[in-house]
């Protein structure tokens, strides 16, 4: 607020796409200001309009959008104005930009090393032998180990993290004065999320640097930013200091967005807005239940990969450093736990660490290579996957998956899609019948009835999970796998589809295992968790044990990386 | 790298080895009397037995294989029945023709289809892109022989620029002393100005059917190629960067664009040498094309089954070539722990 | 509940009434491709009834008008055995469709069956499937269909199969793609989880999906039949004369050429250049339906 000319001044920005559908205006009349040093977080759901803001920021539009009115300056310079010319010496140089998926951001057959020297030498910032020197100390600058041998990597050959690494020296390589970071760590296990962020705002404030961090995640928003702009379809809806934005929102889109928002010390139906209300029929929650007979007992499961290939790949993410080659990789290296009835496990861990397998071994998809599976005292583990598929027990085990979208046939309808484990298993006969099933389903799960007969691409991510949901109890299922099941949906779409969760389960008496790699969400649903990592389990128990007192470093760890804003008493 | 360059050799083996079969059993499998096809269809009885015999066709059909693959061994593809020469002797001395035909014909195809490709993809919309769609659709429903057929029509017989189609030279040029077999080179080389002209002057339609054939294929794979890459993250990282457009076209955006270019080639390959056969009917081109077609006419079985195995053996090399210079230019294929 | 603002469908999505009320829709926003599927439908005209209806009879020869340039008594003039071209090249459309359809459902069945099963099932399927069609593709095509027809004799359904073996491996690698792409996609763990056999899967839920692309497939392989048959009867395997076809024509036509008379080898050739024009048009208006992503 001290200084007169703000770094980045957007006015009443519109920008529209040609669309075979006509004009679309992604954004409209948007105000973002942003002062020297100042760190502020466009927040949104998806169709916001927060990425092509900044996207119009930088000029890098796709061909068919346009600034269609308003202005932008930055440092007094007209942006709409400037020529190409003009803007290509800003780009890199005094702005730059990071983008989501940080390995497809590098050309794959550069060395990294060479990447950095064409921004470097295209903004002259030195040349001839000096060129790579200057490179090797930027690596070093983003905390990249052996940075001279890494020069000579290419992104293939490093991993997830390493490689977000190297487009943050990309993109500060010329030390510029504004940083825009388009969803950096979406995709990024949370610790390497917690180490980048962290890396960010450190080299940002060292180099007296302007940060944006584009996120959908509020809590990241108020971690690390000091203002926070909301948007929603295109507006900015709210501006305000981290802090007051997140104890005291004023605008109901966000107030929505923040209850929405799972933290620790929350109860699921907090999540959902105050005025509306909850998506079924209340039911009873049974608090202090006790559950202890035994549904699902896993001991000493095993699943091992040949060390060819894929798995190959797999393998050198994990590694370290170099390290003796054994023949076969240890997707799930021995673990046992137990699900009791009516009881709901989170099985937590980051990714590649054999929670998905090992919910795909006890789906009975793939088969296991040692341990045994015991599903209400029958020993489902020796039954090869491919005989399973036409067993009576096999109505009782079902999943619900992470991408909606992936999970429904494009050529059926959700109604079709929906009955189909009725058709094969259910007892259900008749085409009325079927029908009136359907409906009944559609109706627990708040699927409007029209939906029904729509299309997959004629649905909403919130709807084509409520199909997946209502297809996966259509049998009255004794356990559930949900498998990262809102890990695909924004936020508020999140908090009702984890309501709709838990009262399916009270109402049906189902039980769930469910797998995801976000501990707030966990803590919500959850009555145990099983921490998971490198193919073992690492601590298991109650949720509030494991989740607020946890006995491991690395359960430790991996709530310390979660993104919770202190506000001390100046405002940040 | 040396070990990822024998591995691709090792793969080509199986390849091989496939050919052999398949021609051994296409021509000793056929419906009716083999030998009757290799002793024509003026032979008589006799005749026939004697062939018979001759060619160890009344043996069982393990035993004539490794006849066969011996046979291949020591370069014997069998003679005849028009020429009496030992066909391997006619296709060598006629592979040069055929192969600087195709060789002059992909590299004016290259060198076209290339660049309109990647302007195409770098201006959409614009009547560059139009034109390379045409192009590129308008090239592949072309029938090659149709094609030569109408070059010749207008620029031999309606323009009078170009020379009678009737092979490599006009009648008052020699061949120049023969080095590599190719006219162009081996003129060049003699310092025989005049020869060259004359032989480039034949050259001209034929390679510019060859190369209208081949230009489609390449131009659409680049244009499609190009698109992808230009619209991929790294190059939006590469022009957030700011970086000139010469590097981000050159340098981010072609030099992946061409990998999936060069896989291609193998598939043009393919098609040319189809249709070199074709070309040198129309421009009575004395290559390994017409030899066949020519045997084909007069029931002259054995140089057919030569042709096909010596174009065969060629395209296995030509792909093998491919894949190692693939293999050469993609990092994340040399590179394999 | 958020995002209901999708568009509402006027009618039911299913049913014949959808069915022309999408095609309509599609081939409006099309008009490259509504032209091609126009000039396909006059090709299966002139296919059907051409015979029925051409002014003279394609085999009749009458020496005295040997060589006549286009007129209006003969519109693509007389060849040199005093046939009428015209009527030779709309009653050789009957033969090189009849070729070309042939040669696709041929090796639509073969390959594209063999491809899907190879792609779903893996293992030995897999890469029996693959060692073929690797042994196919170690030939120059054009090459391979000559050896066939040559070993196998001068016939039209020698130059059909030559033309679907030669077709295999394409058709084959595509089917096998599309099939390995869904094979653990979430719709098909989800199909299983429903209770659905492997075989079931395979035919009721991912076929479906493939049927599309493999469409597409199909029309630019019509476009190949009719130029590898005409190649092939220009060298002389497969059709022989009198018959009229295409390529039989040219080949005719071609010394002639050279002499001026231009109209024998040239309205054969352009018929032939319009036919596989349309199938590619056609093909690639439906890939552009099919999978924008992948537009030409």
């Amino acid at each position: 607020m001290t200084e007169v000319v703000p770094l980045l001044d957007v006015q009443d920005l519109t920008v529209e796409f040609q669309t075979r559908r006509g004009v679309v205006r992604a954004v409209q009349h948007v105000n973002i200001m942003i002062g020297k040093g100042e760190t502020l977080a466009i927040v949104g759901e998806s169709g916001s309009g927060k990425s092509v803001t900044s996207y119009a920021v930088m000029r890098i539009l796709d061909r068919a959008g346009r600034i269609a009115e308003g202005a932008v300056h930055f440092t007094g310079l007209d942006i709409r104005d400037a020529s190409e010319d003009q803007m290509r010496s800003l780009r890199g140089r005094e702005m730059s930009m990071i983008f989501q998926n940080p390995r497809a951001a590098l050309n794959p057959i550069r060395k990294v090393g060479l990447q950095i020297e064409d921004v470097l030498s295209q903004h002259a910032q030195a040349d001839g032998a000096a060129l790579t020197d200057k490179a090797i100390e930027i690596l070093d600058q983003v905390r990249i180990a052996r940075p001279r041998e890494r020069y000579h990597a290419y992104p293939f050959e490093l991993s997830g993290g390493m490689c977000q690494r190297v487009v943050i020296a990309l993109a500060l390589a010329c030390r510029p004065q504004l940083l825009i970071a388009d969803e950096p760590t979406t995709g990024l296990d949370v610790t390497t999320q917690k180490t980048v962020m962290d890396l960010i705002v450190e080299l940002t404030r060292e180099r007296g640097m302007s940060t944006v961090l584009i996120t959908h995640d509020l809590g990241l928003a108020a971690t690390y930013c000091d203002r926070v702009v909301v948007m929603e379809k295109g507006h900015v809806v709210e501006t305000a200091q981290s802090r007051a934005i997140f104890i005291a929102p004023e605008h109901p889109y966000t107030r929505k967005l923040m209850r929405a928002t799972p933290r620790p010390g929350m109860a699921l139906r907090d999540l959902l807005p105050e005025d509306v209300p909850a998506p079924v029929p209340q039911t009873p929650v049974t608090n202090g239940a006790v559950y202890d007979t035994p549904l699902l007992v896993v001991e000493k499961l095993v699943k091992e990969y040949p060390r060819k290939g894929i798995s190959e790949g797999l393998g050198k993410l994990f590694r370290r450093g170099p390290s003796p080659e054994p023949e076969v990789f240890r997707a799930v290296d021995g673990i046992s736990f137990t699900v009791n009835r009516g009881e709901s496990v989170g099985l937590v861990g980051e990714s590649g660490c054999g929670k998905s397998t090992t919910s795909t071994m006890v789906m009975r998809l793939i088969d296991k290579t040692d341990g045994t599976i015991m599903f209400d005292g029958e020993n489902i583990g020796d039954i090869p996957a491919r005989e399973f598929a036409t067993l009576p027990l096999r109505k009782r085990i079902q999943m619900v998956f992470q991408d909606p979208t992936d999970s429904l046939n494009p050529r059926f309808t959700a109604v079709r899609a929906i009955a189909d484990p009725i058709l094969r298993l259910g007892t259900v006969k008749g085409r009325d019948a079927v029908r009136a099933r359907c409906e009944e389903l559609a109706h627990q799960v708040g699927l409007p009835l029209e939906f029904l007969d729509r299309f997959p691409h004629q649905l909403s991510g919130g709807q084509k999970a409520r199909v997946g949901i209502a297809r996966a109890i259509a049998l009255n299922p004794d356990l559930v796998i949900l498998d990262e099941p809102t890990a695909a949906l924004d936020v508020s779409v999140q908090a009702v589809v984890l309501n709709l969760l838990q009262d399916l389960k009270e109402s049906l008496g189902m039980s769930y295992l469910f797998v995801s790699h976000d501990l707030n969400v966990v803590q919500l649903l959850c009555d145990r968790v099983i921490v998971m990592r490198a193919g073992q389990i690492v601590e298991q128990g109650p949720t509030e044990q494991v989740l607020v007192a946890p006995q491991a470093d690395y359960t430790r760890d991996l709530l310390a990386a979660i993104p919770h804003p202190t506000f001390d008493q100046s405002g940040h | 790298m040396i070990g990822v360059i024998f591995k691709r050799l090792l793969v080509a083996i199986p390849s091989l080895i496939g050919v052999v079969i398949v021609t051994f059993l296409l021509t000793r499998a056929l419906p009716g009397d083999p030998a009757a096809y290799f002793a024509g269809p003026a032979a008589t009885k006799e005749a026939v037995e004697q062939i018979r015999s001759q060619l160890g066709l009344d043996k069982p059909l393990p035993e004539q294989f490794v006849r066969y693959v011996a046979d291949l061994a020591q370069g014997n593809l069998g003679s005849s029945l028009t020429t009496g020469q030992p066909v391997a002797a006619e296709i060598r001395a006629r592979l040069p023709a055929s192969a600087e035909l195709t060789l002059l014909g992909l590299i004016v195809a290259v060198v076209i289809a290339v660049p309109l490709g990647i302007l195409a993809a770098t201006k959409p919309n614009s009547l560059i892109d139009h034109a390379c769609r045409v192009v590129s659709t308008a090239g592949v429903s072309l029938p090659v022989f149709f094609t030569g057929l109408i070059l010749v029509y207008v620029f031999y017989y309606l323009l009078g620029w170009s020379p009678p189609p009737l092979g490599r030279l006009d009648v008052f040029s020699s061949p120049p002393p023969p080095l590599t077999g190719f006219y162009l080179i081996d003129s060049l080389l003699a310092g025989q100005g005049g020869t060259f002209l004359a032989a480039l002057n034949q050259l001209i339609l034929p390679a510019l059917t060859l190369a209208i054939f081949s230009l489609a294929p390449i131009a659409r794979m680049t244009r499609a190629s190009m698109l992808a890459v230009l619209s991929s993250d790294f190059v939006r990282t590469a022009r957030a960067s700011g970086l000139s457009p010469y590097t981000v076209t050159v340098t981010y955006a072609f030099r992946n664009a061409m990998l999936p270019v060069v896989t291609t080639l193998g598939m043009v390959f393919s098609f040319l040498l189809g249709a070199n056969v074709l070309v040198e009917k129309v421009f009575a081109w004395p290559g390994i094309g017409s030899f066949a077609v020519e045997a084909l006419i007069a029931s002259d079985f054995a140089p057919v089954q030569g042709f096909v195995l010596t174009m065969a053996v060629m395209y296995v090399a030509l792909n093998l070539l491919i894949d190692i210079l693939y293999t050469l230019i993609d990092p994340r294929v040399r590179i394999e722990a | 509940m958020s995002n209901l603002a999708l568009p509402k469908p006027a009618a039911s999505n299913t049913g014949l009434g959808a069915a022309l009320r999408h095609a309509r829709y599609i081939l409006s926003d099309n008009a490259v491709t509504g032209f091609a599927f126009g000039l396909f439908v006059l090709i299966v005209l002139a296919a059907l009834i051409g015979p029925y209806i051409v002014p003279y009879d394609p085999l009749a020869s009458d020496t005295s008008v040997a060589l006549k340039p286009p007129s209006w008594a003969h519109w693509f003039g007389t060849d040199q055995l005093g046939r009428d071209v015209f009527s030779r090249v709309i009653v050789a459309t009957r033969l090189d469709f009849f070729i070309a359809i042939a040669s696709v459902a041929l090796v639509f069945l073969m390959g594209g069956l063999a491809g899907v099963a190879a792609g779903f099932f893996g293992g030995w399927t897999d890469r029996i499937v693959g060692r073929i069609a690797d042994t196919i593709m170690a030939f120059p095509l054009f090459v391979l269909a000559m050896g066939i027809v040559a070993a196998l004799g001068n016939t039209v359904e020698n130059i059909i199969l030559a033309t679907a073996i030669v077709n295999f491996p394409l058709y084959a690698r595509v089917a096998r793609s599309e099939a390995n792409i869904r094979r653990d996609a979430g719709f098909v763990q989800a199909a299983r989880l429903s209770g659905n056999g492997e075989m079931r899967i395979l035919l009721a839920q991912v076929l479906p999906n493939i049927m599309p692309i493999m469409m597409v497939q199909m029309s630019l392989t019509m476009g190949y039949a009719i130029l590898n048959a005409a190649g092939l009867s220009f060298i002389g395997l497969g059709v022989r004369p009198p018959t009229a076809e295409w390529g039989i024509m040219v080949a005719e036509g071609a010394a002639f050429m050279v002499s001026g008379e231009w109209w024998i080898a040239f309205f054969p050739g352009i018929a032939l250049m319009i036919a596989v024009f349309c199938f590619n048009l056609l093909g690639d208006g439906m890939r552009d339906i099919v999978d924008p992503q992948r537009r030409t």
